[in-house]
């Protein structure tokens, strides 16, 4: 049971559909009166307005979640775009198949998958999601239905792939899957002292593991500032015989909490534990915790009560990255305005195949902060001038508050994006970073 | 349970039970009248299930063709084990007012029809020794309410016929399951504005069917505080009822 007013994952901005429709089945469009416009809404998991429309209609999408075809020797799957990630995981997994790409939760829909280019802790390898689909539907207000591929309608498939919902509904999608022998996950943990150690570290781990992902303790400053945690892993090989996972119950945040239990000593507190706490330096775990350490804790977004949050996630170009992210770390201590899930993560230079894809060479580094107001705002502000002037980017699934010329420069083909869009699809974020002067 | 017939397998709730049972492998054989969507469920469940999964769209107006569908049913499972019936409409209730044929069809669909295939399901059921039967009936049965009494007339009787078949076939090894859900946040209910408490959404309702199998249950509220809105909207006395604007 929920209130049934769709919010999104920060509750940042605060925002009123004034219709909600939703879809049943992919043969038809749903369309809101005139002259409102609407949006394809997924599960909810952007953190910022990309999936809202304040005033108009949003398109629930959770309800076309039917498979339409999976081949287990070769590994394709076909499903409705509100499928959820965690469907199709507990479909395949057990048929020796893995997602080629994951986001850090699995409670995702595939259209909100292809809508934002999502990218996982294996972008150094495989890429954004993007380059794993081998074909959609793209459904237009018009009613037109356009089998968008890499090579049919390609112009439309870059456009929607990092689309944000703009170009109409996606109401099909085929995915290419990747083999796995078994549900575990080798892996290693490494602590380091600096970005420079970081950097070292990358470097020598790359090669080995498909997923690398990197905690970061932005609580501390002087010598420790840029410390962390190294975190890689691989699936399994065969012959590993554990018994199957036990799939544990999740936990629920029951109520919206009145205050933020996120403040700044219970940031410092948590990082200076985390970074010390003792684990092993290799392992096997199953695949859940290690790719979703927060699915296990349902809701969790409410622990950072009524005002919710705000997400700052960047990606700076290799050639500038040590300095940028250093000046970062420095002027989010100084504002003593600490984040718990800092994450820090190097791309690879794979090609993303979407018109405003976020995932480029470079380190991104994703924080999320407890709303204090101005003062918040104020921050991410300053944490802006950092990226601007290192020609990096910030994403727009976890923005609720970018100005609409830094989104012009980090997305630099939005022009030539624009037309793309169909003329009765509109959302609060494109409003705001292209209607501003 | 293995053999399994849906009847209006097309219906929100009627999908999210089929999952259930699709996940421990059963087999099926779908009824619905929107052959598109039905195709879409039945590809679904064959993947989910990893079984081949029947379908057929019949609209279940027609009284006359239950015995023969019934029957390639019962042909195409080898025996059917477990028969849901969930199909319905949600009549508008001021149509109903201004005319009897509307109000007549409401009852043709929402009782009459179930009543029909319960019937030939249960005698099925009875010979064989063997069965269980559940129709969703509703909360809206419980007492007539002036913004809903076609429905509720609808399911009322659908209700207390079950009781009586249920009464009937205890004895022949045959169980009879009566599903009264509250609020469900499903096509039928599109028009209403969701919000609250009271609403459920359809995977809800289809654990609950689920556990009622397992559990060897007779009749069920579904999510279970309808048991206890209903226990009190029951005691209130007519003399009073007849004044609330419910
Ligand atoms: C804990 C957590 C961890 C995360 N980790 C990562 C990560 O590691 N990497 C990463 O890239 N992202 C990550 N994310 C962000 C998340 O993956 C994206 O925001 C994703 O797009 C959310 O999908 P959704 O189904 O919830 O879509 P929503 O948030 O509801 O919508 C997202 C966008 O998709 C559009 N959309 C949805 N369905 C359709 C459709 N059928 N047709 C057309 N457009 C559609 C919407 O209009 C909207 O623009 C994380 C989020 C959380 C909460
Ligand atoms: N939703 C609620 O709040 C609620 C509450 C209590 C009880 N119920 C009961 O739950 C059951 C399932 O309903 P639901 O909520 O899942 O709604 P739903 O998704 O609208 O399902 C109803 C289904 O019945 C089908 N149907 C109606 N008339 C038919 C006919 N003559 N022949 C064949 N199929 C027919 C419809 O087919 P089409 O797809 O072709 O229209 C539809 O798929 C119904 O019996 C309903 O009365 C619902």
């Amino acid at each position: 049971m929920s209130s049934c007013i769709p919010h999104s994952w920060g509750r940042r901005p605060p925002s009123q559909p004034r219709q909600l429709i939703a879809c049943r089945d992919t043969q038809i469009l749903p369309l809101p009166d005139e002259p409102l416009t609407c949006l394809p809404f997924g599960n909810g998991r952007s953190y910022g307005d990309v999936g809202l429309n304040n005033g108009g209609a949003l398109l629930l999408t959770r309800r076309l979640d039917r498979f339409i075809a999976f081949d287990p020797t070769l590994g394709v799957l076909r499903a409705e775009a509100g499928v959820l990630l965690s469907e199709i995981l507990a479909l395949i997994v057990p048929q020796g198949w893995f997602l080629p790409v994951t986001p850090g939760t699995r409670f995702v829909t595939l259209g909100g998958v292809i809508a934002n280019d999502v990218h996982g802790k294996n972008h150094h390898l495989a890429g954004s999601f993007g380059r794993h689909v081998r074909a959609f539907e793209l459904l237009r207000s018009d009613g037109k239905r356009l089998l968008c591929t890499p090579e049919q309608n390609s112009d439309w498939f870059q456009a929607t792939v990092s689309g944000l919902g703009l170009t109409g509904l996606i109401t099909w999608v085929e995915i290419e899957l990747q083999r796995i022998a078994n549900p575990w996950i080798v892996v290693e943990n490494q602590r380091f002292g600096s970005l420079d150690e970081f950097l070292a570290l990358d470097a020598e781990y790359e090669s080995r593991y498909p997923y690398i992902v990197s905690w970061i303790d932005c609580a501390a400053t002087g010598r420790a500032l840029g410390r962390g945690i190294y975190m890689a892993g691989r699936h399994a090989p065969p012959g590993i015989f554990k018994s199957a996972p036990p799939d544990r119950r999740p936990l629920t945040v029951p109520l919206m909490l009145p205050i933020s239990l996120v403040n700044q000593l219970s940031v410092a507190a948590f990082n200076r534990l985390y970074y010390h706490l003792p684990r092993p330096v290799r392992g096997l775990t199953p695949y859940p915790p290690f790719f979703y350490p927060l699915d296990n804790l349902q809701e969790w977004n409410r622990l950072y009560g009524r005002r919710g949050f705000f997400q700052y996630q960047c990606v700076i170009p290799p050639d500038h990255a040590r300095e940028a992210l250093l000046e970062m770390l420095a002027r989010i201590a100084a504002s003593g305005q600490g984040s718990m899930l800092a994450v820090l993560k190097r791309f690879g230079n794979q090609v993303s195949g979407g018109l405003l894809s976020f995932p480029r060479p470079g380190v991104t580094l994703a924080l999320d902060f407890p709303n204090q107001g101005q003062k918040t705002l104020d921050l991410l502000d300053r944490l802006d001038e950092v990226t601007r002037q290192a020609s990096g980017a910030v994403y727009p699934a976890k923005d609720a508050r970018m100005s609409g010329d830094s989104f012009r420069r980090y997305f630099p083909r939005w022009a030539e994006f624009s037309r793309f869009v169909d003329p009765r699809f509109s959302s609060s974020l494109w409003r705001r970073v292209i209607g501003e002067g | 349970m293995r053999n399994i017939l849906i009847i209006g397998a097309t219906s929100a709730i009627a999908e999210a039970t089929a999952r259930h049972f699709a996940a421990t492998g059963a087999r099926f054989y779908l009824v619905g009248r929107n052959a598109d969507r039905l195709a879409a469920i039945a590809r679904d469940l064959e993947i989910r299930s990893g079984q081949p999964v029947h379908s057929e769209s019949l609209d279940l107006d027609q009284l006359d063709q239950h015995p023969a569908l019934l029957e390639r049913a019962s042909q195409a499972l080898g025996g059917i084990e477990l028969a849901l019936i969930a199909h319905g409409t949600l009549p508008d209730q001021a149509a109903c007012q201004q005319s009897v044929a509307t109000t007549l069809a409401a009852l043709h669909t929402n009782a009459l029809s179930v009543i029909s295939l319960a019937t030939l399901l249960a005698n099925d059921f009875e010979r064989r020794g063997r069965g269980i039967l559940i129709a969703i009936s509703s909360v809206a049965g419980e007492r007539g309410r002036q913004s809903n009494y076609v429905y509720g007339a609808a399911k009322g009787m659908v209700s207390l016929f079950l009781q009586g078949l249920r009464n009937r076939l205890f004895s022949k090894g045959v169980r009879v399951i009566t599903v009264k859900p509250g609020f469900v946040d499903t096509p039928m209910t599109a028009a209403f504005e969701k919000k609250g408490l009271l609403w459920a959404q359809p995977d809800q309702i289809a654990q609950g069917i689920v556990a009622a199998v397992d559990r060897g249950r007779d009749e069920i509220y579904l999510p279970w505080f309808w048991r206890w809105i209903m226990l009190i909207i029951r005691q209130i006395p007519e003399s009073m009822f007849k004044r609330m604007k419910l």
